[in-house]
């Protein structure tokens, strides 16, 4: 794929955080992830976007290697992602990720989800740990919750805290799977808005979703998936003002209205 | 848009009253009322089934109470009231009900490991009190050996072959941890070191501690007997299939091709026998397969058999919480890089056991009763006591069977309602999914 000149950005550096090369994947039979070539490098906000079924979720999946990769490297932070528990475990620290469903631990509250993977994994006093979440409540802006179950939130409560539960573990890259698709649309505003505020602070992201107004607002480049392959991928500028490839027209002419 | 017609706008210019329920919903009579008697067929079956209740307590209490012999010293009051309990026989035979043919002057052994037991239940029970993890090692290290001595007197002379086998099958423990960690790379490397030399600790330290000489008289086990091997067997069985059922449940979902055929293959053997089988298996088979010299107690082949037995049993229960919990709380778990083990101890297993804490109640209680099955290999748990009572010629009279049957199933009955009454509680404790 040819390299195609993404906005220049200050805050974005030349050393990747991740280089996916000549990657594939199947389920069975099934082709989902056909010669994926992607490098991103840090500082760097992406946004994913496509049809369903077109592989979206589940390249940003393999990153993290909650879905495993057949052929083909994927290289995040400098650790090749192979069979090495280890190096998995490895990656795992270093990459946060939010999930469309918040996945937080319903037999724990909200400052437990947090604590919980700083305490056990990064082996952080509970103290230290307990302090730590409650600074990164307070930047999503719901500290007055810590003491309830996420079964007692909204769901955009939720997903900020399990924004919040990933930021704990001071990640190097944060994955976004649709953060909003499963929220009622009067709380997608408060999940965007957090996430805006954390793209500004330089975090390396990969968003999944179908925001555009988000991707138009903090995105460096936008990439267009389809059938398992990476499409077309431009300056959100030049995405939504010119499409190249038919698919991504018709992909936009039936996302905005 | 389209105009509406003047007769369907329409706008509330007065808030409706919030009114009181009607009196029907409310009160005992209209408890009754809406339950009991809502129409004519269901007043008829209640004003029966009302009936019968009131027929069938009456006569129980007749026969328990009124008609019955409460105190007596042999078998003549009873004999001269046909139609009442004989609970003076309850009386006479309730000591031997819980201790068995234990000695009577060392009974103050029993009472003191029933003691040492309550002593730990009560605090593991209750959530207030705190140091719950020094109760759980107290309850699954102190007390299990502090009562195996008190009950048979500890003082065990350990042959040159149960050393033997004790140290083959510590080899084999850390071949299958060493395996696990090296070769499967489940475990870290220190943990897995770590738990060998812990377990290995342990179990030499227990089999010092036990060929101890504390003074006490030896008391065979045959002598044991009544409520005492009931709770024997049933807290063996209840403390040792729990952990190894988590541990199979584990197994049968593991990728490990090897774990989970072993797991899949020991559940379905043993959940495939009848626990009459395995009970004659390990008092009549089970000695000729081990190596000569090494003869284990017929009371503590018949604990293995029941922990097996019984472990496959909650492997199942558990492995149906494990499957009811989301696939994204795997994922959330890994993707914060929590290890396999740390990811089943916080997250997954926490929320799978609650949502069985009714199966796994249900196969305690299933469990206690199922100790009534030790009769058949010559083992007297509290019903085969009372059934043995009935032989004694002092005390034959018309009710004495009905007077002990009945006793002994209030006795099972007090113990079952406890364990499900304690469940209940804590499943409605551990709620944390109360939506708003």
């Amino acid at each position: 794929m040819a390299n195609i000149d993404v906005k220049q950005d200050p805050a974005v550096s030349n050393e990747p955080a991740i280089d996916i090369t000549g990657m594939n994947k199947w389920y069975g039979d099934f082709h989902v992830l056909r010669d994926i070539n992607l490098s991103v490098y840090r500082g760097e906000r992406i946004v994913i976007c496509g049809p369903s079924g077109s592989g979206k979720s589940t390249l940003i999946r393999c990153i993290n290697r909650l879905e495993q990769h057949q052929s083909g490297r994927i290289v995040v932070d400098g650790i090749e992602l192979t069979d090495d528990v280890k190096k998995i475990d490895e990656i795992r620290r270093e990459v946060g990720m939010v999930f469309q469903h918040f996945n937080l631990f319903p037999h724990l509250t909200v400052l437990e989800n947090c604590a919980l993977a700083p305490i056990w994994v990064r082996k952080m006093p509970k103290a230290e740990a307990e302090r730590a979440a409650m600074k990164y409540l307070q930047r999503v802006k719901i500290p007055e919750q810590a003491a309830k179950y996420p079964g007692q939130l909204s769901g955009g409560q939720q997903q900020r805290v399990a924004i919040a539960r990933s930021l704990c573990m001071n990640p190097k890259i944060m994955l976004f799977d649709e953060p909003t698709s499963a929220l009622d649309p009067e709380m997608i505003k408060e999940v965007l808005e957090v996430m805006v505020d954390l793209a500004q602070s330089g975090m390396t992201m990969l968003c999944v979703t179908h925001e555009m107004g988000f991707a138009r607002q903090v995105a460096n480049r936008v990439i267009f998936m389809d059938q398992g392959q990476i499409v077309e991928q431009n300056s959100p500028q030049l995405f939504f003002s010119n499409p190249k490839s038919e698919r991504t027209k018709l992909f936009l002419s039936q996302i905005l209205h | 848009m389209s105009t509406l017609s003047p007769s369907v706008a329409w706008v509330r210019d007065e808030e409706a009253p919030r009114l009181p329920p009607p009196p029907n919903m409310t009160g005992i009579a209209g408890w009754i009322g809406a339950n009991m008697f809502p129409n004519w067929y269901n007043g008829v079956l209640s004003v029966l089934f009302l009936l019968f209740i009131a027929m069938v307590v009456g006569n129980l209490i007749d026969w328990a109470l009124l008609k019955a012999v409460f105190v007596a010293d042999d078998r003549t009051a009873c004999v001269a009231s046909p139609e009442g309990a004989c609970w003076a026989y309850v009386r006479a035979k309730f000591a031997q009900w819980i201790y068995g043919f234990y000695p009577i002057d060392q009974r103050w052994r029993v009472n003191l490991a029933f003691l040492l037991g309550i002593g730990g239940l009560i605090p593991m029970l209750i959530p207030r009190i705190p140091y719950k993890r020094e109760t759980v090692l107290y309850l699954l290290f102190i007390f299990p050996i502090a009562t195996l001595i008190l009950l048979t007197g500890g003082h065990f002379q350990f042959s040159a072959a149960s050393w033997i086998s004790v140290l083959v099958s510590l080899l084999i423990f850390a071949a299958i941890m060493l395996a696990l960690s090296f070769g499967a790379g489940l475990l870290a490397r220190g943990a897995a070191l770590r738990i060998v030399g812990i377990v290995a600790a342990v179990v030499i330290a227990i089999m010092i501690i036990l060929s101890v000489d504390f003074g006490l008289n030896p008391v065979e086990t045959s002598q044991w007997g009544g409520l005492l091997v009931t709770l024997v067997v049933a807290i063996t069985g209840i403390v040792a299939s729990l952990p190894l059922g988590i541990l199979l449940a584990l197994g049968r979902r593991s990728d490990m091709p090897a774990v989970r055929v072993f797991s899949v293959v020991f559940i379905e053997v043993w959940r495939g026998v009848p626990l009459i089988t395995v009970l004659f298996m390990a008092s009549v088979m089970l000695p000729l397969f081990l190596p000569a010299g090494v003869n284990f107690d017929k009371l503590l082949r018949c604990l293995i058999g029941v922990a097996l037995f019984s472990s496959a049993y909650m492997a199942e229960v558990v492995r149906g919480g494990l499957q009811a919990i989301p696939k994204g709380q795997y994922e959330a778990a890994n993707a914060l890089g929590l290890t396999y083990w740390q990811s089943m101890g916080l997250i997954i297993l926490p929320q799978a056991l609650k949502i069985v804490i009714p199966g796994i109640v249900n196969n305690f209680i299933s469990l206690f009763k199922d100790t009534t099955l030790v009769s058949i290999i010559g083992l007297f748990d509290l019903l085969g006591i009372v059934q043995s009572g009935f032989q004694d010629p002092k005390w034959a009279s018309p009710q004495t069977g009905a007077s002990g049957y009945f006793a002994a199933a209030v006795l099972f009955w007090m113990f079952c309602f406890l364990m499900s009454r304690y469940s209940m509680f804590m499943e409605r404790r551990l709620t944390t999914t109360h939506r708003r």
